[in-house]
């Protein structure tokens, strides 16, 4: 095992997702899991060559020919996909029941998902960057389609007719000339068939979709108001110890002394120490917790920079970048008749799922299984054979519907850790992170500097502009907005604090930063805000969201109470558009921010579950008022000072505002996925709300920890 | 060192031989494998572990099991009569009131205990009854819907 330096481990988000290693061609060759298969007809579904990644260019470079998902109907007629998607609390697991049941126009309680079990399931790079929806929905659609064909010719072969003439409705297949009918269990007994088809099979369009569409509860929904669903953290094995990881007490320390005499002479404990790793496995979890305690250690510290030092450090510590350019800016600079230059600034937030990192490891001769809570269950996989030196194929990692990641749950070490625990006691073993190891040894969304130059003329017509986003990432970082010369520059730096994807990743610095400057221009230009944002729009598409959001608002007619204030945002990310209007009350003598009402208008081509969609609007905004308004991450000298839910506050039912969600569905269009890009409206909404409130101008993320100074 | 040898548990009796310093949740979960309630923060803050003691919330993180011997301990497992599910749990699922649905369990139960103080709790005493439970997924406003179902449909089974 090696340790893990945190400046290496420091990568700009997005390129982070995209660069995901996809070095595994699954093998078809696996007898022993298609025997176990049993009979039935077996749909194998070979990906595109290129993965449509909607807007996001040059997603599909690198990635190998291979197999996207496979169908298997059994002999009783059992519909079961394998996908290396995951579900994290976005319903994936339903959405992609929804795409199968629609297609074999058969109940969705005969569809039954296995979801992120690396030996049973295609490769898959990793459940994130809203790529569900837009990639493996429509292989599935193919997959069941091809499969459906399949019975429908298996019914004219058993019935001696042209299959032009049979139809498919409520899970079996039926000739209305003569009045036959068979389950797909009929039809499949006795087969052993493997259909491989081709990535552009044809699905069914939207507009008739029949169950897609619809609002579909929660697939397994009683399981988990009944508690009787296992996450990660519940998983339990024979004999199984729990254990507990001795942390050093800042970034960078290492170990200089180790003595483990105490927890050594307990019984039942077992201590591990491999070069900077150093646990304990006890039979509970509270003896595993004296045990590390017990572990006499001693540290060398090495410097690290502190909050206080973030945004100079970030800006001493950048690259050039590489700028993305149209036109001249100086020439449109030259031109304009209103010139804006202003800073903007984003802290580190942690992404805090409910249940942190789990993983439960046992170790079978040579074998090692895995349970853990990943987005990446093959490249926690790669991972822990990289670690135990292991070819990938000696490793299984399962993934049980997980406590949410929200982008946070990408990376294996807790699974490495157990697995190393698992391995010296001979023994299985569960490490479940304690909240304030998830809150300090996982990873953070990226704090930034986004400097932001702009120009127009009288009229409100936008000329140029200029963006230099340090460190936070280059989602979002465009602008969707029609200007003749921009230039646009993502400067990759180091990073303080370990960091990696966040839902949306990004696309809220970058929103955040380029709605505020547009609030910002407008006030400078006296129009407002959002016929300054229709007047420079384009794209269709963006105009209506923005025109339904403040439809519903009642943005024309709205009227400010004293102290109370509106604001609006709009926004374009992963295929997705959104806008969002913010009504906000600041108490004029204690400056606290109450949220009172939110309307957000969202499109993403055709809606898959209109309910489930809602629920993920919402949750984003509740989830992006806690960045927007006072989650950040303190640290100081490689230590994070509020690593505790009651020292790093989140949102919670009193922070709620009413919300108002309208959704825009375009089935004409392909659906994009729609779990990230609605948290980037609610943080500039509320800062151009604040600033109509009370005339304060906040330009850096959290904007109120503390309530703002009023005037 | 103390300990614990028997608990009273969704109304049946187990055997357990706990140090009764352990807290109640490790106890619920790795003893008995009763893993609807959940760890979140340790330290009583995100009400993911809350089950109820004598029909009252209780964070079992932060509480002893040596404190819970003795009383009735209600968990998720054991919320609705046997084989049906308590109206609060239906009311979830009617109002879509999860994403990951880590929390619901802790929030179920949190406002199950409301609904045993007060059958028709207004809007303002929900909030502050559900104030100490985190839904990171957001989804509040699904929540304070489920319970306001549940209320009218007479909140107990």
């Amino acid at each position: 095992m090696s340790d893990t330096p945190v400046k290496t481990l420091a990568f700009e988000p997005e390129r982070y997702e995209l660069h995901a290693p996809a070095a595994y061609h699954f093998d078809l060759d696996r007898r022993e899991f298609l025997a176990s298969l049993g009979g039935g007809i077996l749909v194998v579904l070979a990906a595109p060559a290129q993965q449509s990644g909607g807007h996001r260019g040059g997603f599909g470079r690198g990635m190998p020919q291979q197999i996207g998902a496979w169908l298997h109907i059994a002999e009783d007629g059992g519909v079961t996909v394998y996908t290396g998607k995951v579900e994290v609390g976005q319903n994936a697991r339903t959405s992609l029941t929804e795409a199968v049941a629609e297609e074999l126009r058969a109940p969705l309680a005969t569809v039954r998902l296995v979801m992120g079990d690396t030996d049973l399931v295609p490769f898959d790079m990793g459940t994130f960057g809203s790529l569900t929806t837009p990639t493996m929905a429509p292989q599935l659609h193919r997959a069941a389609a091809a499969a459906r064909e399949l019975l429908i010719g298996l019914a004219a072969e058993k019935w001696k007719t042209e299959r032009g003439g049979l139809a498919v409705a409520g899970g079996k297949v039926t000739n209305p000339a003569t009045g036959q009918w068979a389950t797909f269990g009929e039809l499949t007994r006795g087969r052993k068939l493997v259909e491989t088809i081709a990535a552009d099979a044809p699905v069914t369009p939207a507009e008739r979709w029949q169950v897609a569409g619809r609002s579909t509860p929660k697939v397994k929904g009683v399981d988990f108001v009944t508690g009787r669903h296992r996450y990660p953290s519940d998983i339990r094995r024979p004999g199984m110890l729990y254990g507990a990881v001795l942390r050093a007490p800042s970034f960078g320390a290492k170990l200089a002394s180790f003595n483990d005499h105490a927890a050594r002479a307990t019984p039942g404990v077992v201590v591990v120490r491999d070069g900077e790793f150093a646990g304990v496995a006890a039979p509970d979890r509270e003896a595993a917790e004296r045990a590390v305690r017990s572990l006499r250690a001693e540290w060398k510290a090495a410097a690290q920079p502190s909050e206080g030092e973030l945004f100079a450090y970030l800006k001493q510590h950048a690259e050039a970048g590489s700028p993305r350019e149209q036109g001249s800016v100086a020439e449109g600079m030259a031109a304009a008749d209103h010139k804006l230059r202003q800073t903007y600034t984003v802290a580190y937030i942690a992404h805090v799922p409910l249940e942190p990192r789990a993983a439960v490891a046992e170790w079978n001769g040579g074998r090692l299984t895995v349970w853990t809570g990943t987005q990446r269950p093959f490249g926690v996989r790669g991972e822990l054979a990289a670690a135990f030196g292991l070819p990938e194929d000696r490793v299984r990692v399962l993934m049980p519907d997980m406590g949410s990641g929200y982008g946070g749950k990408h990376t294996g070490e807790c699974a490495i850790e157990a697995a190393r625990l698992a391995r010296a006691a001979g023994k299985p073993v569960k490490l479940v992170w304690t909240r304030e190891e998830e809150f300090t040894w996982a990873y953070f969304r990226p704090a930034g500097v986004i400097e932001v130059a702009s120009g127009a003329l009288a009229d409100g017509s936008l000329l140029a502009w200029e963006v230099h986003n340090y460190n936070s990432g280059a989602a979002g970082i465009g602008t969707p907005y029609h200007v003749p010369h921009q230039r646009i520059v993502f400067h990759p730096t180091e990073s303080p604090l370990r960091q990696g994807s966040y839902r949306a990743l990004a696309a809220t610095a970058n929103h955040f930063a380029r709605e505020s400057h547009m609030d910002e221009l407008a006030r400078t230009l006296g129009l407002d805000p959002l016929v300054f944002r229709l007047k420079n729009c384009q794209d269709p598409r963006l105009a209506a969201v923005l025109e339904a959001a403040a439809g519903r608002f009642g943005w024309k007619h709205r009227k400010a109470a004293p102290g109370h204030g509106f604001g609006v945002a709009a926004g374009f990310e992963k295929g997705d558009y959104v806008a969002t209007c913010a009504e906000v009350a600041v108490h004029r003598t204690t400056g606290q921010v109450r949220v009172v009402r939110v309307v957000e208008a969202f499109e993403c081509g055709a809606v898959v579950n209109p309910d489930h969609l809602r629920n993920q609007i919402e949750g984003s905004i509740s989830m992006g008022l806690g960045g927007a308004l006072f989650e950040h991450i303190e640290f100081e000298d490689g230590k994070i000072l509020n690593p505790r839910l009651s020292r790093y506050r989140v949102p919670r039912f009193r922070d709620i505002p009413k919300i108002e969600v309208v959704l825009v569905d375009r089935k004409d269009l392909a659906s994009a996925g729609a779990g990230e890009t609605a948290i980037v409206g609610i943080a500039p909404a509320l800062g151009n709300a604040i600033f109509d409130a009370c005339g304060t101008r906040l330009r850096s993320l959290p904007m109120a920890p503390n309530g703002v100074r009023v005037g | 060192m103390a300990r614990v040898t028997e608990l009273q548990v969704n109304g049946a009796r187990r055997r357990i031989d706990a140090e009764a310093s352990r807290s109640l949740l490790s106890v619920l979960r790795d003893d008995l494998d009763l893993t609807g309630a959940k760890y979140g923060c340790g330290e009583g803050q995100c009400g993911a572990c809350t089950v109820l003691l004598e029909g009252q919330a209780v964070r079992s993180c932060v509480t002893p099991v040596g404190t819970a011997a003795g009383k009735a301990i209600t968990t998720i497992e054991g919320l609705g009569p046997a084989g049906r599910l308590h109206p609060l749990q239906e009311a979830f699922l009617e109002a879509g009131a999860l994403q990951c649905g880590y929390c619901t369990p802790g929030m179920i139960l949190s406002g199950v205990a409301l609904l045993l103080r007060n059958p028709a709790p207004g809007e303002a005493e929900i909030v502050r009854a559900m104030q100490g439970n985190v839904c990171r997924c957001g989804t509040y406003p699904r929540i304070l819907t489920a319970i306001r179902l549940a209320a009218k449909k007479g909140g107990r089974p």
